[in-house]
């Protein structure tokens, strides 16, 4: 058995010596190092998640109908297809990444360009989904009313189905305002102004004999939220604090506002993945057509962000089970 | 590398993986949407079968990824248990103890939360 010792100063001591027990490179190595704490990393959110998904188990939102948008097609309720589009758009960008590795290993340096480029598009194409997904979230749909004690209550029609705020709360002709810096002390600032009050909200309520309410409890045999009768509503409504519109990290009109967090996190922590994954995606395109790579050899470097890319698209499968599916 | 003359290309191999793959995120989307009663208002090792289905089939896919676009397959076998198992022993134990522990948070919580008023 050969020893590499600290007076060895050729090319072989700095590749960790000609002794490779792994069979693979020093680069190769850390960049499994680096997948394998990131996935443990990752693996605590995602369990973070279902321990508190198990905490409130009996009123968690229903993933299908918070995620119920397709871009260009407003109004149409079609849950998952958006986010199923994007995993299918990150799967394909591992598989051009792939081809470029393949590409890399025949040194065909026009095919490693091609499939680097098509690589960055889909990179890119996915982020901008993801920014649209937590726009059309953050913007919300219905509306809710939050209780004293933080609870969410939705308004639903005769059929069971969600109705927005705006459908039935009466506009009064009081003029709300505004907090800001300029009414108040300098560190003394309003959230922005839901659309509609509390009390036009519970006046159109009374006004609409058809609709009622539900909260955030589930019925767990059948898995539905428990929609409360209508005599009853009122004294629900009774201890009404707020109007909420869409989701953010403090109030989220879909229900508990640790989704909105864990959504905001999980999701975010992932994009700024891809984000990275973009910019070395970048950084490695540029280096393959000014030829650095044919120069040295050996498309390597390739191989190992490729390695990264491929680890964001296995993360994305994890997030899409446990957050859109289960 | 070295071997570059000697290189196969795999590019029917990658295709054929990336099928598999789409095949698998379709058939989850598609029970993600119509979730057949059958399968999701069952209970089964803690949740239902559904989600059961839902987790085997996306091991499934993180095996083909994980073997075949990160070259696991490919690899000494020395570095793919030093990868394979270190990540699914310690995340299994992890998701064990987390989940077992939101459970139990859930029996003492539960009950004093209010849904009457």
């Amino acid at each position: 058995m050969e020893v590499t010792t600290a007076t060895e100063t050729n090319q072989a001591t700095w590749d960790g010596g000609k002794n490779k027990p792994l069979g693979a490179s020093y680069g190769k190595l850390m960049m499994w190092f680096f997948i394998l704490s990131d996935a443990l990393t990752f693996s605590a959110f995602l369990g973070g998640y279902g321990l508190t998904r198990f905490k409130y188990i009996e009123s968690w939102p229903i993933a299908d109908e918070v995620f119920t948008h397709v871009p260009f097609l407003h109004g149409v309720n079609a849950p998952m297809y958006y986010v199923a589009f994007m995993t299918f758009i990150l799967i394909l960008s591992s598989v051009t990444m792939v081809l470029a590795v393949d590409a890399g290993h025949q040194m065909k340096k026009d095919k490693v360009t091609i499939y680097m480029l098509f690589t960055i598009i889909g990179g890119l194409i996915f982020l901008s989904s993801q920014a649209w997904e937590w726009k059309t979230f953050i913007k919300g749909e219905y509306g809710a009313i939050q209780l004293k004690d933080g609870k969410i209550i939705q308004f639903v029609d005769k059929t069971g189905h969600q109705i927005a705020l705006d459908k039935f709360a009466i506009h009064s002709n009081r003029e709300r305002v505004q907090l800001n810096r300029a009414k108040g002390l300098w560190f003394m600032s309003g959230s922005k102004l839901p659309p509609f009050s509390v009390n036009e909200v519970i006046e159109g309520f009374k006004s609409h004999p058809e609709i009622t309410i539900r909260t955030e409890q589930l019925n767990l045999d059948t898995k539905q939220k428990i929609i409360i009768p209508r005599d009853k509503a009122m004294f629900f409504l009774k201890r009404a604090k707020a109007v909420v519109k869409g989701a953010n990290l403090k109030v989220n009109e879909y229900g508990k506002t640790t989704f909105a967090d864990f959504f905001f996190f999980i999701t975010g922590f992932h994009g700024f993945h891809v984000f990275t994954g973009i910019t070395i995606n970048i950084i490695i395109f540029f280096n393959v057509i000014l030829g650095t790579y044919e120069r040295r050899g050996s498309y390597e470097m390739v191989e190992k962000v490729g390695l990264y890319w491929h680890f964001v698209d296995l993360v994305w499968v994890f997030v899409f089970t446990f957050f859109y599916l289960i | 590398m070295t071997h570059t003359q000697e290189y196969t290309s795999h590019t029917k191999l990658i295709w054929k993986v990336f099928i598999i793959l789409s095949v698998i995120t379709g058939v989850e989307v598609f029970l993600g949407i119509d979730k057949p009663d059958f399968l999701y208002l069952t209970k089964f090792l803690g949740t239902n079968l559904l989600n059961l289905i839902f987790i085997i089939l996306t091991l499934v896919k993180a095996y083909y990824i994980v073997w075949f676009f990160m070259h696991m397959a490919n690899e000494k076998k020395s570095l793919r248990r030093a990868v394979v198992w270190t990540a699914f022993f310690l995340i299994a134990y992890l998701t064990a103890l987390l989940l077992i522990e939101g459970e139990y948070i859930h029996n003492v919580l539960g009950p004093l939360t209010k849904w009457n008023y």
